[in-house]
């Protein structure tokens, strides 16, 4: 039986509406008067749960209800929408703050690593940091002295290591807070988003080292917004959903089922004057059907119609498609066929079919926007609005294996010997 | 079926605890909203001594960072403010000071009133000034007002020293000043000013962090305090109707002894010493249950 190392219990956090310190004194006064009386936190009752746009009910439940074991030895990524409650689930297990509701049970040291540097002093130097900053995540000092040549080496400002911390370059600063927190050895390691400071080069090194740190067989919990990273690190995963725990399970339908999550909430980004505004958009094969997947080299259709709030002249349509990583891969123009959209009246409805042939991105997930403008500016734009999968098949490449993941496009070859 | 799968679910949970129960101390900690009001983790606080130091070297360190006489503002402070008092309470306004030579008698208050209202000072805001320290990670709160305290003695001995040495200078000149036997008592005293500044600054810490007017008060609550303290009069100078006020004040047997240990003059009265004494011990114990009460959740109000 595996080891649970953490476990909570109906952990809820509440979390008070407003602006705290006014009426707090009646507040407080009122839940004398229950607990006096023996009656029930009256504050407890009025909770809703946790909506970004709550207006009504003054107290807002920041985690409800999440019932979690966590083994020994596993790599867990918690995901979920700004809000979801991800941050305040990581301050309650590094004890930063307690459950409103609950019971959440430790077995080992655990370190959190919610910031990098916290407490950095500007006016001391590199050395005195690493000791004080080493202190506050909960090394000895003696660790730290076994250690300190090691995290000088890893954040590479050996020569600045005497000089106040405030000549620093954001960059070394950085650098030298995460070596310091990359040599700690607590059983359990809590992260919260800290790897996405730093330059490229820097986040490689910073995810090497947590790699590293999870093979070594430590609990590792992970907040982040980079799914990428999640999947290369994680093993398990978990998504919040509005302060619920809404799925547990492997990392990668974790992930799978978060992007999914993002297009089907219908938190569209849109923008544009409107002039003329998309109505529907949908994918499809080429008998009409809706899809939302395709293989390598397939033929896909994408329908948009599109009504026109003024006499429209001349408009552009384009399409955009990125990958998960939200890098820009294709680009699809009217122009690119020679079509025109012209002379469209006000009121009326265009429907406008682009048939996209041959499609030759690797493997994966992507996301088209749709664009409706011309030079003067845009009517309207909507980002990200359709999500359909690439699946490698064999009719484009005949490759046995799986297309290699750091390649973006993929080429036809014909091989031959000579 | 309904009703039975419930069941099932209970069996487990039930089996699961059984094995727990075989191991009761298995876990290392369990975090719950609410803890016992006397579960005070002392030995936790030890395993963060290091931090602590290093906390003390910090505010030592930084404070003279790019300053030309560095240390020696210890000194100059205590030295103006003596002059400053000199050339009031005892040249314009007369007062008192039984005998003592002015400069002396002022000086000595003001290093032991020094020690006592830094340490309140800095301890009654260690919630609201190190809030993002406090919000990112956790170690034993406690550490840093204890390491306020610690550093703020270092500066107090330094003072002290600087005291002696104007102390041996006006019994060189043959001031009628006489140290006696009863400096035996200044460690304790020493303890009692560190125990009623942490006292004090961690129980206004833990109030400030719901109701910010206790700031407010504090820094001029301080200061209109020290003259409820035999600081520029001597406790005899008092009238009757006022000595039982004064008496009240745990900070007057402490200073009027100070006093009286450097320079001779006065009365130790070790019935109004036992009264200060229970009052810091009263203070730090109500000090750090209400301290261990809000640091659990002080994140979430202040």
């Amino acid at each position: 039986m595996p080891n649970v190392v953490i476990k909570l219990e109906n952990v809820s956090k509440q979390y008070r509406l407003g602006n705290v310190g006014t009426g707090t004194l009646s507040h407080d006064l009122n839940r004398f008067f229950a607990k006096t009386m023996g009656k029930e936190d009256p504050t407890m009752k009025v909770g809703v749960s946790n909506r970004l746009d709550t207006v009504d009910g003054r107290y807002v439940w920041a985690l409800k209800d999440v019932n979690l074991e966590i083994c020994d030895g596993e790599v867990l990524g918690i995901v979920g929408k700004n809000g979801a409650g991800k941050s305040t689930l990581l301050k309650l297990m590094s004890r930063v703050t307690s459950p409103s509701v609950g019971e959440i049970k430790i077995k080992g040291r655990i370190a959190s690593l919610l910031e990098v540097g916290t407490g950095f002093h500007p006016e001391l130097t590199g050395k005195e940091n690493i000791y004080l900053n080493g202190a506050i995540l909960g090394m000895t000092k003696k660790e730290i002295s076994s250690k300190f040549d090691e995290i000088v080496e890893f954040s590479g400002v050996k020569k600045y290591v005497d000089t106040p911390v405030k000549r620093y370059s954001s960059g070394m600063y950085v650098r030298l807070a995460f070596a310091v927190a990359a040599h700690l050895e607590p059983e359990i390691l809590i992260v919260d988003e800290v790897l996405a400071v730093g330059d490229a080069e820097f986040q490689k090194k910073a995810i090497g080292k947590m790699q590293s740190v999870s093979r070594s067989g430590r609990t590792v919990l992970f907040v982040s917004h980079n799914l990428t990273a999640v999947e290369q690190l994680c093993t398990k995963g978990i998504l919040m959903q509005n302060g619920m725990l809404k799925m547990e399970g492997k990392v990668h339908d974790i992930t799978s089922a978060y992007k999914q999550m993002s297009v089907d909430e219908n938190e569209l980004r849109r923008s544009g004057t409107r002039v003329i505004e998309f109505l529907e958009y949908k994918m499809s094969d080429m008998t009409g059907k809706t899809i939302d997947e395709v293989f390598l080299g397939d033929n896909f259709m994408v329908t948009a119609t599109a009504k026109a709030n003024e006499k429209i002249d001349f408009c552009d349509m384009t399409l955009d498609i990125r990958n998960d990583a939200n890098e820009f891969i294709g680009h699809i123009n009217n122009a690119d066929d020679c079509f025109e959209i012209k002379n469209i009246a006000k009121s009326n409805t265009m429907s406008v079919a682009v048939m996209v042939r041959n499609i030759c991105f690797a493997p994966g997930t992507y996301y088209i926007s749709l664009w409706l403008g011309n030079s003067y500016g845009t009517f309207d734009y909507i980002e990200n609005c359709i999500r359909f999968t690439i699946k490698q098949g064999d009719k484009f490449i005949q490759r046995p294996y799986p297309f290699d993941k750091r390649a973006k496009t993929v080429l036809q070859s014909t091989w031959s010997f000579k | 079926m309904h009703e039975d799968k419930p069941e099932n679910q209970n069996m487990n949970t039930l089996k699961t605890d059984e094995q727990h129960n075989i191991l009761p101390d298995e876990w290392t900690m369990i975090l719950r909203p609410k803890r016992n009001l006397l579960d005070i983790n002392l030995h936790e606080l030890w395993q963060y001594r290091d931090l602590i130091m290093l906390f003390v070297q910090r505010d030592f360190v930084s404070k003279f960072k790019q300053t030309i006489l560095g240390p020696l503002w210890f000194i100059i402070q205590p030295l103006l403010t003596t002059i400053m008092f000199t050339i009031i309470f005892g040249n314009i306004a007369g007062i008192s000071t039984n005998g003592i030579p002015k400069m002396l008698f002022y000086m000595s208050g003001i290093v032991g009133w020094t020690y006592f209202s830094t340490c309140l000072n800095d301890t009654s805001q260690t919630f609201i000034k190190n809030a993002s320290i406090f919000g990112k990670v956790y170690f034993p709160r406690l550490a840093l007002p204890i390491s306020v305290v610690i550093s703020n003695l270092v500066s107090f001995i330094i003072q002290f020293v600087f005291l002696c040495m104007f102390l041996a200078y006006f019994m060189i000149k043959g001031s009628d000043v006489s140290p006696n036997i009863l400096v035996l008592w200044i460690p304790f005293l020493v303890v009692l000013m560190a125990g009623l500044g942490l006292g004090f600054g961690i129980i206004i810490s833990s109030l400030t962090t719901k109701y910010r007017d206790l700031a407010h008060l504090v820094t001029f609550g301080v200061s209109l305090w020290m003259y409820a303290t035999p600081i520029i009069y001597p406790l005899s100078e008092i009238p009757e109707k006022y000595q039982l006020l004064v008496l009240a004040n745990p900070m007057t047997p402490v200073v009027e002894t100070f006093k009286t240990a450097l320079l001779g003059v006065g009365q130790i009265n070790y019935l109004h010493l036992l009264y200060s004494f229970v009052f810091t011990v009263v203070l730090l114990a109500i000090g750090v249950v209400i301290f261990n009460k809000v640091e659990k959740t002080f994140m979430d109000t202040v």
